[in-house]
């Protein structure tokens, strides 16, 4: 007989409901808090984990669905950590029209990730994006926050090199 | 004497920090300022450093960290040596009227006195000089529509919400600038944040408004950062807060950040997701004039437009009405991107010709292969071929060729393009973004792209085609709002302009 091996679902750092409440608190007093407070909270804790919505809906007098709801809508938000450096490529007209295809499947040849995987050192995060406003100097690819214009294969290599 | 290096998030993504950084090294210990304006919008010369001349400013680009040294000696600090000469004087500038777009790359954007001496606040002070109705008329008279694409009126909608009666009224500027091929709203945060800030507070003046907020994409960080250190100074200097420039206007701004949703950049989306939640489409009526944000008259309306508004009230909405052409008066900035020789910034007059952008200021493709089709307007926009050239940039002119201005951004794609590919991608962009309220534009998009795949294996061709068609027309009359009911439109021209790429072999190329 055959078992089927669970993994344990990841636990959450001791403290973080307390950090996600004070958080939550910080900033309840914006109008239309909520996505100011997921926002310093994957700040902060790296990602949204499924134990802060409940500490969020709470906070906010929302219900939990609410919460859930929201967090699942916007691409920003994440569910669990991201690798140690995230590498956005962008895949819209602009950067298509100059090779950004050719530049996600290279990235997914050299590292194994395809977009919205990490690899499995938990070194690197690809992600597409729609648009980082520099479609006069395409391909742009955003790694860790910065931008970055008229990236070819060999150039997001030495990129992806520096941040290991 | 100074040293211009732009601090333009694009200028960035080419080495600017580091030029700039060069530069700091190389004149340590000489009288040299380095200020980081914003961009010019020459983005082919990015990274663009400016020297101050007696004569104007003098320009080197593209420069490489490496080239640094080289041009010192060279004498660039005295405007000399291997420069592109005076930046003003270069033809892709002298082309355009800059009205707009002025102060951007001219002025450092973290310096509220260097926007005071270029005329900054001077279109604030003229409008709380006279009375809101008549602010309001005055941006009627000067023809200014909607930049953000739609093209309504700006000065009808501001009087929608004067006229609305309410204990509160807000003044929401939609920034979340997603279309592809469009960057004139993140170039302007960037490079001059006090003008949008000045054209929300005339805006707020001219409503009733107290309480306004600037919806920033979070793809923008440079631009979030520039502006709340922009609105952090206004504060300071009293052009925000209670009692604006001792006109008794109380008026405080606020940034909120967008959290990767294309659907946001549609105004009602904006003020879901303002509020809080998920930024599904609300059905008009009503108008968020009369029931906006938080159930409240408010006025929403793109960077550029309330980043025009200044101007026109520092020089008259005549002066600005006497731009452009029937209809659309005024200035547009162009965006030139994609596959493009000399990409960037072009504001000019409504009326300059497709052709003359892509070709003459722009230079043709980057790859030096010929232009086969561009999008104008956005990922909603239509493709059109070389042989619609022709047409003037003017909402009536784009509209009747079945096109459509939009925000004015153009995207270039040389012959290597498959159509039928991006045809296909107009409909998987519009299934990943779709807010998910409406059925045509949630389940419409996902047939679209099937459709699209049988007819690109070959399967059925004409039957699938006229499922195309129907599927379109179904999408442009059924969908909530503009996601679901533009998709068509590159669709369509893919297929009209293009039908080769489609299988249509009898279908003669741009007709």
């Amino acid at each position: 007989m055959t078992t089927e091996v669970i993994p344990p679902a990841s636990v959450p750092a001791p403290g973080r409901a307390v950090r996600v409440r004070g958080i939550a608190a910080g900033l309840r007093g914006l109008r239309g808090a909520l996505i100011p407070i997921l926002h310093a909270v994957q700040e902060e804790l790296g990602y949204v984990d499924q134990t802060d919505i409940a500490v969020i809906a709470d906070v906010l007098n929302l219900a939990v669905a609410e919460v859930h709801g929201v967090v699942t809508f916007y691409r920003d938000f994440r569910r669990e950590p991201a690798g140690r450096t995230t590498v956005r490529i962008c895949q819209a007209e602009a950067c298509r029209s100059v090779g950004a295809e050719e530049l996600a499947a290279h990235v997914k040849r050299r590292t194994g990730a395809g977009f919205g995987e990490t690899t499995y050192d938990r070194r690197l995060t690809v992600d597409e994006v729609f648009c980082l406003g520099n479609c006069a100097l395409g391909p742009a690819v955003q790694v860790s926050g910065k931008l970055h214009g008229r990236v070819t294969p060999a150039r997001l290599d030495a990129l992806l090199g520096e941040a290991r | 004497m100074r040293v211009f290096v732009p601090r333009d998030a694009a200028a960035r993504s080419v080495g600017a920090d580091e030029v700039a950084e060069r530069i700091v090294t190389a004149t340590a210990g000489r009288d040299v300022e380095v200020v980081r304006n914003g961009s010019r919008g020459m983005l082919w010369l990015e990274p663009l450093v400016e020297v101050e001349t007696t004569d104007g400013r003098v320009g080197y680009g593209p420069v490489v960290p490496e080239d640094v040294d080289g041009l010192i000696a060279g004498g660039m600090l005295d405007g000399l040596g291997a420069s592109l000469g005076l930046v003003e004087e270069l033809p892709w500038m002298r082309r355009q009227q800059r009205l707009t777009f002025a102060r951007v790359g001219v002025i450092d954007p973290r310096s509220g006195d260097d926007h005071t001496e270029h005329q900054g606040n001077k279109g604030l002070r003229a409008a709380l000089a006279m009375s809101p109705a008549d602010v309001v008329e005055a941006v009627v008279a000067s023809g200014l529509r909607g930049r953000g694409g739609a093209g309504f009126p700006t000065g009808i909608k501001w009087r929608t919400v004067l006229g609305a009666e309410s204990d509160q009224k807000f003044v929401c500027c939609n920034a979340d600038e997603g279309d592809s091929g469009t960057f004139a709203d993140r170039m302007l945060i960037e490079g001059d944040p006090f003008t949008l800030i000045e054209g929300m507070t005339i805006a707020a003046y001219a409503v009733g408004a107290t309480e306004g907020y600037v919806y920033l994409r979070s793809e923008y960080p440079d631009a979030v950062e520039a502006l709340d250190a922009a609105i952090r100074t206004a504060r300071e200097s009293g052009w925000l807060g209670p009692d604006i420039l001792g006109s008794g206007l109380d008026f405080d701004l606020h940034v909120r950040v967008g959290a990767g949703a294309y659907i946001c950049g549609e105004e009602t989306s904006m003020l879901e997701s303002l509020e809080g939640k998920r930024g599904m489409v609300r059905a008009k009526p009503p108008i968020p004039a009369l029931e906006g944000l938080f159930g409240r008259p408010t006025v929403v309306n793109n960077v550029l437009s309330l980043a025009t508004i200044p101007t026109i009230l520092a020089n008259g909405a005549a002066a600005y009405a006497a731009y452009g052409t029937g209809r659309s008066l005024g200035t547009n900035v162009f965006q030139l991107g994609g596959n493009i020789a000399r990409g960037g910034i072009v504001e000019t007059a409504f009326g300059i010709t497709l052709g003359e952008l892509v070709n003459e200021l722009g230079g043709g493709t980057a790859t030096r292969r010929p232009v086969r089709a561009v999008q104008v307007g956005g990922p909603l926009g239509a493709y059109l071929p070389v042989e619609q050239f022709g047409l003037p940039m003017d909402y009536e002119a784009f509209a009747a060729a079945g096109a459509m201005v939009g925000h004015g951004g153009i995207v270039v794609f040389d012959e290597t393009v498959d159509m039928a590919a991006m045809a296909r991608f107009a409909f998987a962009f519009c299934a990943e973004e779709s807010c998910g309220k409406c059925t045509p534009c949630r389940v419409g998009a996902v047939r679209g792209v099937e459709t699209i795949d049988r007819i690109r294996r070959g399967e059925d061709r004409r039957q699938n085609l006229v499922l195309l068609d129907d599927l379109c027309d179904l999408m442009t009359d059924g969908s909530l709002c503009a996601m679901g009911g533009l998709t068509p439109l590159p669709v369509r021209s893919a297929v009209r302009h293009f039908g080769k790429d489609f299988g249509l072999y009898d279908a003669p190329q741009g007709t």
